[in-house]
This record gives structure tokens, sequence and C-alpha cells, in this order.
């Protein structure tokens, strides 16, 4: 493989990426991540592992998903070209299955039957609910009290799939606490079943293992750009909860210079209430859910709540990695309030007939910002992360309808 | 000698073993944790660690997950606890462990943190989070200074982790008597003995046994294969359930003094 397209050598090998990531468990859980690291590295370098993961990928996820120009969204916002990398057409309608399939095949390797999972908007959840049961597999997934609320059209889904939802009762209700429950649940359960977590988080080696199986997103852009535009975009441009689609996009393009990555945090109500996921761009460096990363936290190392109107960036912590390439200054991390996001949301649906999940919505939002500024030759890939199915019900009431 | 090491010299030459009893500081406030810390004492243990409160303690179970919520409502932070453990010294030196979870040490300033720690008197910290791979900065400087840092070992633990904790470990092993989080368990675990015999094997220091121990019959069996147990949930059960300080004082000091009958039996 071209060098250029296998960029990073991070993380090292005791799964930093500079101060950040690393394995802050419980000693509990040290065996089974040397033992994921081992099968993962053996798996990777298994042929027959990866002809499987690329069938279920193309057979079942439906990949690749199409890289679609927004010919209405670029005219009418009149500046550069605007790309949409369709992972709302996967199976599940986000990319969350792109990384519940590859942990699926990897639990198989291990012989161990039971998987679980957080979820913050349900996706994540939805995603290995699907891969649990293709793969024959008892799958419990820990999801915030707080969010099975917001997004009950998920909790069923996730039951329909043969899932047990266990609600999430401490501290917030939304994905931190989920996080740290299914952690919980793992330190009790960890000879038996293997946590498939739904970002670039958690201790090594999940950062790199789900920023791997999610790479393919950038990797497809790379072919499907170079075949539209004869030449790489200038920016790619995705919302950033943990991080996950951002990472699989950006990921391909890192040591590519001229492509500037920019991550959309959720601003909230608006940085200056507080009330907002925006640990990147407001954050500061700490420990938790077993990484080194940026988070949001109080003057004695507390973990703040955060706040953002789509349940997939409600999170005080962010993927390590993505850390890094922040403080390296590879990557911008911007915010989107919540009333912009519902502006993209409204906006996608009008012109182009796409109606995004809310955390695509703030990388929309953005775009929408920054694409009237740029040449009409430049050209921006944005990651369309999942569908917004999901999300109608909130919007709606959020706009005062009735349904 | 270290208040630690002078602790575990004492009770060999006396052929017993150690009870280390563990509370929430802060829960229900600071003045609850002198009063219950002297109450301790009084009653028989030989060691007291104190948890530090942490927003999302991943390796506690449910009672002392809800100790550090009420132990953070009321403000409680590591420099007011640092600065209990100074007025405790005033009139104790029974030993004193901090539990904490590897943030508020990290926001604290690592360094600042060892420092301040040892000026109050405390003897030794847990962080449960931070294991050998991660704890080499901080182990450095407090191995240095003179803190002990705890390092802890699990049923899950291979050979080769159990020599380098072994290796790292100081003032004692944290052995996890059990593969979940902490909390009150009926039995203890099977195979213990074998597990902590080797430990024993690789190791020069005393192994005591943590998480599940509930109550006198589980700490005598638990003493029986170890060189002492950890209580903690099972007290801090009795905290939540009393609002009166004089009842939950006498609850908590009668157990204590039941625990560690039972394990002066263990022999």
């Amino acid at each position: 493989m071209d060098k250029t397209l296998n960029p990073s050598l991070l993380p090292d090998q005791k799964g930093h990426f500079g101060i950040f990531g690393g394995k802050y468990v419980i000693e509990t859980l040290m065996p089974a991540l040397e033992e994921l690291e081992q099968v993962y590295n053996d798996a990777k370098n298994d042929p027959a592992f990866q002809q499987q993961l690329n069938y279920y990928l193309k057979q079942y996820v439906g990949r690749p998903t199409p890289l679609y120009f927004a010919e209405n969204l670029t005219r009418h916002l009149g500046g550069a070209k605007i790309y949409l990398k369709r992972e709302d057409l996967t199976h599940t309608g986000a990319h969350k299955i792109n990384n519940t399939i590859g942990s699926a095949l990897l639990a198989l390797r291990m012989n161990k039957k039971r998987v679980i999972a957080e979820t913050g908007a349900g996706q994540h959840g939805v995603a290995t609910a699907t891969a649990a049961s293709l793969f024959g597999l008892e799958c419990d997934v820990f999801m915030g009290e707080e969010d099975m609320r917001r997004q009950a059209l998920n909790v069923f889904r996730m039951r329909l799939l043969g899932a047990k939802v266990i609600p999430v009762t401490s501290g917030t209700r939304t994905l931190k606490d989920a996080t740290s429950e299914a952690i919980r649940n793992w330190i009790t359960t960890v000879e038996t079943t293997h946590y498939i977590i739904g970002s670039v988080v958690g201790p090594h080696p999940y950062p790199m293992i789900v920023r791997d199986f999610q790479k393919i997103i950038g990797e497809e852009v790379t072919g499907q750009i170079m075949e539209a535009e004869k030449r790489l975009p200038d920016v790619c441009v995705a919302c950033v909860g943990g991080g996950s689609n951002s990472m699989g996009l950006f990921y391909p393009f890192v040591n590519h210079e001229n492509v500037r990555l920019i991550g959309v945090e959720a601003a909230g109500l608006g940085i200056q209430t507080g009330k907002h996921g925006a640990t990147l761009s407001h954050g500061r460096t700490g420990v938790l859910h077993g990484m080194m990363s940026y988070l949001l936290y109080d003057d004695d190392g507390q973990i703040k709540e955060a706040h953002s109107i789509s349940a997939g960036l409600d999170y005080p912590g962010v993927g390590c990695e993505h850390s890094h390439l922040q403080d390296t200054g590879r990557a911008q991390y911007v915010s989107i309030t919540d009333e912009e996001a519902l502006d993209g949301f409204k906006l996608l649906s009008r012109v182009e007939g796409i109606i995004p999940a809310l955390e695509s919505a703030h990388a929309i939002a953005h775009v929408a910002r920054m694409a009237p500024k740029m040449k009409k030759d430049e050209v921006i890939v944005v990651c369309l992360s999942g569908r917004g199915d999901k999300d109608v019900n909130q919007v709606a009431d959020r706009m005062g309808v009735e349904l | 000698m270290s208040r630690i090491q002078s602790c575990f010299e004492k009770l060999k030459s006396e052929k017993k073993k150690a009870l280390v009893a563990f509370i929430t500081a802060g829960d229900p406030d600071l003045d609850s944790t002198k009063s219950i810390f002297s109450i301790m004492e009084k009653n028989g243990a030989d060691i007291i660690e104190l948890g530090v409160p942490f927003s999302d303690p991943l390796a506690d179970g449910p009672v002392i997950q809800a100790a550090s919520q009420r132990a953070l409502k009321n403000g409680t932070n590591l420099k007011k606890i640092i600065h209990l453990v100074a007025e405790i010294r005033k009139s104790s030196q029974l030993p004193i462990v901090l539990m904490t979870s590897y943030n508020p040490v990290f926001v604290y300033g690592q360094k600042q943190f060892v420092d301040d720690a040892l000026k109050a008197g405390v003897d030794g910290v847990i962080i449960p989070d931070l294991p050998p791979e991660e704890a080499g900065e901080f182990s450095a400087d407090a191995n240095e200074k003179g803190l002990d840092n705890v390092f802890l070992l699990a049923p899950t633990s291979t050979e080769q982790r159990v020599r380098m904790v072994a290796e790292q470990s100081r003032g004692f092993i944290y052995y996890v008597s059990l593969t979940g989080t902490t909390g009150v368990k009926s039995k203890v675990s099977e195979n213990l003995k074998g597990k902590v015999q080797s430990i024993k094997n690789v190791a020069h220091l005393p192994v005591l046994v943590g998480f599940g121990i509930s109550g006198p019959e589980q700490a005598q069996e638990a003493a029986q294969v170890s060189d002492g147990v950890i209580v903690g949930s099972a007290i801090v059960k009795l905290i939540e359930q009393n609002g009166n300080p004089q009842k939950r004082d006498d609850q908590i000091g009668d157990f204590v003094s039941r625990v560690k009958q039972a394990i002066s039996k263990a022999g």
C-alpha cells in the first residue's frame, strides 16, 4: 500500500497517541485487553478473517456506500462542491455497523458467546443487536433512561432484534453512565463476554480497533472522489461525539496534509451556558473510561454532564486519537448549537430529500457555514453518518408539531 | 520503617491478620468520617482506607457509588480529604491509605498530590484505574518519596502480571477476590487459597483480600488463606442505613469488632 494511504503508525505499543489513550482500567480487565489485542492482530493478518469481514460488509451491510454529489445543496449554498458520504444508507442506517460486524467476528474468534454494548442514540445498540442476531450471540445493551425516552424507537428495534436493553439510572442517565455501567458489567462477566464499544474511545486496543473497522469510510471516499474529481477533497467534515465516523473518514487522509480535517462537536445550548458536548474545543486533558483524552470536568476532576439535542453527541469525553490530532494541529474542531443543528436537519431534508440524523446534522450545519465562503472549484466531503428517522419524533416535538 | 510496614511486622509477630476498614471520605460528611475513623480504630481496624469520591467510579458497585454521590453532594474533594487526614494525624498513628480513581489525582497534579498527601500523613494510595502500565511516572515519584502505591491483582491476572505487580506494588498487594465490582457477596470465591498462594510464592509483600467480603464469616475464611482482609461496602451500607450518628457509630463499631474477632481466629 502507498505509504501516504497508511499514514499513522499510532498508537504505539502501549496504546498511546502522544500523551493520549492508554489502558486506564482495573487489573481485572487488563488480561482481557491483552487477549483482545492479540486476537485482533491475528485477525488483521488473517486473509480468511478479512475475506469474511468483507463478505458481510458487502452483502449484508451494503458497502460500498455512495459518495453523492449534493448538487442542490451546493447550488443552494453557492460555494464549494459538497459530497455526502452516505453512511446513512448502510443496513441499520448508520456507520456503527461497520464496527459491530467486525467486533462480533472477533467475539466469535475469542469463543465468547455474549456481547454487551453501551448506546446513546441507540444506533450502536441497534448495530450491535443486529450483529449479535446475525452471528447467534447473546446481547445486552446498556442505555441511559433519559436516552431510552428520547430514542424509544431504537429501544423497540433492539428488542425486536432479540437484545436485552438494560436501563441505566445512575448519574446523568445518558451515554456517559451507560458506558460506565457497561464497563462495570464487563468487569463482572469478562471471562465469557466481549464488550463491543461503539466509538473510538475506551482503553487500548479499542480506539485502534474501532478506527480500523471504520476507516473503510475514508478509504472508499479516497477512491470515489478520485473518480469523480480526479483529486482529493480540500476539506473533510464529520460530527464528533466519541468520534468514530469522523475518525473513519479522517484516518486515510491524515498524511495528506493538504486535506483539511474538521470535526464538529455539539455546542448544545451554547458554549457560554456550559450545557454542551464540545469536549475537544472546550475541555481539558484527563482520564475517563479507560483512556486519557480531552474531557469535560470541574476543578476537582469530577466529570461534568454534557448536553446535546442529539443523544449520540451527548458525551463528556472524546476519542483519544482526536485529542492527538487536535494537539498536533492536524485536525480542527468546531462546534454547532442545537438550534443550528436543527437548521441543518431541515436544510438537507428540504433541498436534497435526505433526512439526516441529528448527529450528522451538526456536520451539515457547519458545511452550511463554511461552503459559501469557499471557491466553487473547492471540494468538501461530509460524512452523513446516519439517517434521521430515529429523530423525527423529537424534532416534531421541538417544532411544536403533534404527530 | 513506614506505618504500614510496622503495622504488618507487628501483626506478624503476634501471628495476627490485618483488618483494613474502608469508608468513602465525606459520606455523609467529613466530620462523620472523622468520627467513624476513630470508632473503627477503637474496634480493631489495623489500617483505614479512605475512598475519594468520584463521579464515575468504574470499579465500584452500587453501594460505594451511592456513597460517592453523597460525598460529592456536600462538596468533598481531594484537598479537603488530605486536610482531614492531617487533622486525624493529631490524634492517631493508624496507617491511612487513600483509594481513588485516577482523574482527581491527575487534575490535582500527581507530584503535588504525593507531596501533600505525605505531608498530611497519608501512608499509601490505591488507584484501581492506574495499572503498572500507566503508573510509571507516578510510581517513581511516590516510591522515591515514600508513599506506598498499592497495586491490585485479580482472579483473571496472568502469571506474568502477578510477577509484575509483585515487583511494583508497595506496602501490600490488594487481591480482588472476585471478578466484579466492589460489593457485598455472600460467598468467598472458589480457589481463593490457590490464587493467593500463587501470589505469595513470588511476592514478598503481604497479600490482602478485598471486594465482596460481607461479614465475619467471609472475613475469617479469606483471612485464613491471606495476610488480611479489606471490608468496604458492608460498612458503607451501615452508613447509608443509619441517619442517626450515634446508632450508626454503634453499629459500625460492633461490626468492625466482630470482623476483627473472626479474623483473629483465622490464625
